[in-house]
């Protein structure tokens, strides 16, 4: 449609495919039998939810690297009401996509037309 | 994974495929919006396609974009991209134990194809991992059904945003939805007090450390938040 494709650069984007199953499969590849020491496999339990934790919170509190300092920002009051409609609607299925519903329902307004 | 029929057929499949399916809109919108960067960015529509079909990895892709464009060597685009998705390493030590059982060609496609996403959703459902080849079986089909939405979802809707990227406003800010569906997750991880501290302490973290090059502050975030945890348990 417009740029050249380069040969190299598509050599390039079929390594990045092969950093991905490598870094995804990085303990599994090798079936050389070992495993854990049972501290790392209780300290594991915690990382599912620190790997979310660590991605939102930039993404939510912060804007060009620096902590945000004004709340007039609808990534704030998206990501509130996101979290209140899960807690109050847990027990019923497909609380999460409520949350993502109810989330851009408070943020698209914001964003577009306050442009908070 | 999701092309085995021994998957497919079993039922924990069906639950991989609702439980993908309530955040596939968030992903489905990041995607989107991946696609209309990489567009956006000066890449070819090939390169771009190649990119969003394969490499399946949004964050790496991000990082990687920049530098394409900018005609970064080889070993600069594959290190950063190796650091970026370090997180996963950690989950693939998290995840050896459900797949030591299956053929290497099995755990290349498995494991390629387990996004953060799919590796929380299924660790949240099988805390332990099976203990014979009945509950391996169901749990592989519940991975199979579960990544299989999300690949539908991300590889589906980056192609979208590629081929329409000129219609698509980046303005709007609709990948926040991505960080919504996460969060939805995050919520829903969150049933223990160890959890929370474990979440807060992460957050924290990964915005004090948000300086470092590669996004390693999702790494130290990790990392600070299983020792901190570690140290607090009741022993």
């Amino acid at each position: 449609m417009n740029a050249q494709s380069d040969p190299w650069t598509l050599a390039i984007i079929v390594g990045l495919a092969g950093v991905t199953v490598l870094t995804r499969c990085f303990f599994f590849i090798s079936s050389k039998s070992w495993s854990l020491p049972s501290w790392a496999q209780r300290g594991l339990q915690y990382a599912p939810i620190a790997a979310l934790a660590a991605v939102i919170a930039p993404e939510v509190l912060m804007t060009q690297g620096q902590l945000i300092s004004n709340w007039h920002d609808a990534r704030l009051f998206a990501g509130a009401a996101g979290a209140l409609w899960f807690f109050w609607r847990k027990g019923a299925g497909q609380a999460v996509l409520g949350t993502i519903i109810v989330g851009m329902a408070v943020y698209l307004p914001l964003h577009l037309g306050l442009g908070w | 994974m999701f092309f085995l029929p021994g998957n497919y057929r079993h039922p924990e499949f069906r639950q991989g495929v609702l439980d993908s399916l309530s955040v596939a809109p968030g992903i489905a919108a990041w995607g989107l919006m991946t696609g209309v960067a990489m567009m956006k960015s000066g890449m070819s529509t090939l390169e771009a396609l190649l990119m969003s079909v394969i490499v399946f990895a949004g964050s790496s892709q991000l990082a990687a974009i920049p530098l394409l464009t900018a005609g970064a060597p080889m070993w600069v685009v594959l290190a950063t991209g190796f650091c970026v998705n370090l997180r996963f390493v950690v989950f693939s030590a998290h995840l050896r134990p459900y797949m030591m059982h299956l053929p290497l060609w099995q755990r290349l496609t498995s494991g390629y194809l387990t996004t953060d996403l799919s590796y929380v959703l299924f660790t949240r459902r099988y805390p332990a991992h099976g203990g014979n080849s009945a509950q391996m079986q169901a749990q592989q089909a519940y991975l199979a059904g579960n990544c299989g939405i999300n690949w539908v979802a991300w590889v589906g809707c980056s192609v979208i945003g590629v081929v329409l990227a000129n219609w698509i406003p980046t303005e709007w800010g609709l990948g926040f939805a991505g960080i919504l569906a996460l969060l939805g997750i995050l919520c829903s991880l969150a049933s223990s007090r160890m959890r929370l501290v474990s979440a807060g302490v992460a957050g924290a973290a990964a915005i004090a450390a948000f300086a470092l090059p590669f996004k390693l502050n999702i790494l130290v975030a990790i990392a600070a938040a299983v020792a901190l945890c570690l140290t607090l348990e009741k022993p």
